[in-house]
């Protein structure tokens, strides 16, 4: 039976998911700050219920980002710490696709804008399209820009989804994609359960990595100006 | 009893295995300073960035060094005080390695681990001793009568000693880190063409100020930087260390006075300065005091002081929960409640 552990704290939402076979368990918090405190102690609830410890697990996910800098890197540090401790593959999931993948499943929908509100009058944004198989996939790629860059044309129907957490911060942006695709964009944060099927499909394909190839994608790289 | 430690405090990622019985098993550093240098000071969320990529590969080499995979009995983190994202790195990492490994963590403080640094070499200081713990983070004198049983008798109401080195050679254009350059060029000045103030001196009490004396060499530098007068550098950074170091010194002395210590502990970056330690060694041979240092590499942050005192702390029984933390502000003699 396959166990993986997922972990997202990319957002102010703290959460994990343990897979157990078929069977999925996830806690989650909306705990600003506190994803420190409450991100092991959730992951060893879910392994104690399943009466598993750490070293039983075939591999764990974390949301790699883009996400808040700090809360990338302790979901990312713990999963570090759990894959080195427990020899097995770490497995880096976008958190846009977790956010896309977990609107598909919500809505029955094949097209989704991913967006996160990036502060300093950015987005991180991504178009995702279901498979055949009903996991998401990025279009081009993953960016970081100003709200008006974000590419609404390149949708080839007018049915698609926008989920995030950019339309209170960009009013602008929400009224853009609701003109463009007929439908309110809906205000999500990524979560752990999500990661799972992309975390799975990832496993299968070999796309595990070692601890210390386990690391962030913050997309945002220029944070300081030189003297 | 077998303790991973890791320090991520600040700029410098350090990894130690120290054993109860066979004592430092091994020890890495990677130096972030290259990469702080060209902004001038340490970048908090650039340093963030580059522990995280540099940590678990140092652990993994660290543990192969010291032929410890599975041998392992606990692991240490240094909890505080320091930059939070930084800490917040050694501590995900450090915390989650150990509930893999089904062991307990412990967090440990900074500058207790600076403190127990010479117990790491051959003859180490027995307790009760007074510590001087001089960097680019902290100035302080410190009473130590045992693990956890501290009394900070001074510290800077400013500027650390370091800080003030590093801040004073960036005035004068030698760059960042600049303290050693300072001290380096401080060896070709003349003595006495400047003196500068030997601040709170004059007045009972045991803390320290620093910044006033970095002023001191602006406006002689400023003064001086027109008239094409290539000495005058030199001259102003042998002025201002020899200041800092006189001030240094008659804290200490006082301190040894007050506490009737005959044991004297110097730690932290600073204590590499070669006239520091000649200024202490005159000091202390007049008090009929000994004065110990940890070996160089140590004087700075490293990880093998924070896996030395995780072990005393995890041998005490200390341990902390799942849920773990950084403390960015964390005062020393806090530690001595948790006892």
């Amino acid at each position: 039976m396959m166990h993986i552990l997922t972990l997202d704290t990319s957002t102010e939402q703290c959460s994990c998911a343990l897979l157990c076979g078929t069977d999925i368990q996830a806690r989650s918090e909306w705990a600003p700050r506190r994803h420190a405190e409450l991100l092991l102690p959730m992951a060893e609830a879910l392994l104690a219920e399943a009466g598993l410890t750490p070293r039983q697990l075939d591999a764990v996910a974390f949301g790699r980002g883009p996400g808040s800098f700090t809360g990338l890197r302790i979901a990312c540090g713990v999963a570090q710490g759990v894959a080195l401790a427990a020899d097995i593959p770490a497995l880096p999931i976008s958190s846009l696709a977790a956010l896309a993948q977990a609107a598909v499943q919500e809505f029955d929908g094949e097209q989704v804008l991913a967006a996160l509100d990036a502060r300093m009058a950015e987005v991180y944004w991504g178009r995702f399209t279901r498979n055949a198989q009903g996991i998401v996939e990025v279009q081009d790629e993953e960016h970081l820009s100003l709200p008006e860059a974000v590419d609404l044309a390149a949708f080839s129907s007018s049915q698609w989804l926008a989920v995030g957490t950019a339309w209170a911060a960009y009013p602008a942006l929400a009224k853009r994609v609701q003109q463009a695709s007929g439908q309110v964009p809906v205000l999500r944060y990524s979560q752990a359960e999500a990661l799972l099927p992309l975390a799975t499909t990832a496993l299968q394909q070999g796309l595990g990595v070692t601890a210390a190839q386990a690391l962030p994608v913050y997309l945002r790289n220029q944070v300081t100006h030189r003297i | 009893m077998r303790i991973l430690g890791i320090e991520t405090s600040c700029d410098e990622t350090g990894v130690a295995v120290y054993d109860s019985q066979q004592g430092l098993l091994a020890h890495l550093l990677y130096s972030q300073v290259a990469l702080h240098a060209e902004y001038g000071g340490v970048v908090p969320e650039l340093a963030s960035r580059d522990h995280l990529r540099k940590l678990t590969p140092l652990i993994q080499q660290v543990l192969t060094n010291s032929s410890s995979h599975g041998h392992i009995d606990g692991v240490a983190y240094t909890q505080g005080p320091g930059l939070i994202g930084a800490l917040l790195v050694g501590a995900s990492v450090g915390r989650s390695l150990a509930w893999g490994w089904g062991l307990p963590a412990v967090g440990v403080h900074h500058l207790e681990g600076h403190l127990l640094a010479p117990m790491l070499e051959e003859n180490p200081p027995a307790f009760p001793f007074l510590a001087l713990l001089v960097s680019g983070g902290h100035t302080q004198l410190i009473q130590v009568d045992g693990i956890g049983q501290y009394t900070l008798l001074g510290e800077s109401v400013d500027d650390a000693a370091g800080e003030a080195f590093d801040k004073t050679a960036k005035l004068l254009g030698l760059g960042y880190p600049g303290g050693p350059a300072l001290a380096q060029l401080a060896e070709k000045g003349e003595p006495g063409r400047f003196v500068f103030p030997r601040p709170m001196t004059q007045r009972p009490g045991l803390n320290f100020s620093f910044s006033g004396l970095k002023t001191a060499a602006l406006n002689t530098w400023q003064k001086l930087e027109q008239q094409s007068d290539p000495q005058a550098q030199a001259d102003i950074a042998h002025a201002f260390q020899t200041a800092v170091i006189d001030t240094l010194a008659i804290k200490c002395r006082r301190a040894l006075q007050q506490t009737g210590l005959k044991r004297l502990v110097v730690a932290g970056g600073v204590s590499a300065n070669q006239r520091l330690r000649e200024a202490l060694a005159e000091l202390s041979e007049g008090w009929g005091a000994q004065v110990y240092y940890p070996r160089l590499e140590f004087c700075t942050d490293n990880g093998a002081m924070i896996a030395y005192a995780g072990c005393m702390r995890l041998q005490q029984g200390q341990q902390e929960p799942l849920a773990f933390r950084a403390t960015p502000r964390w005062p020393l003699e806090e530690l001595n409640s948790s006892q």
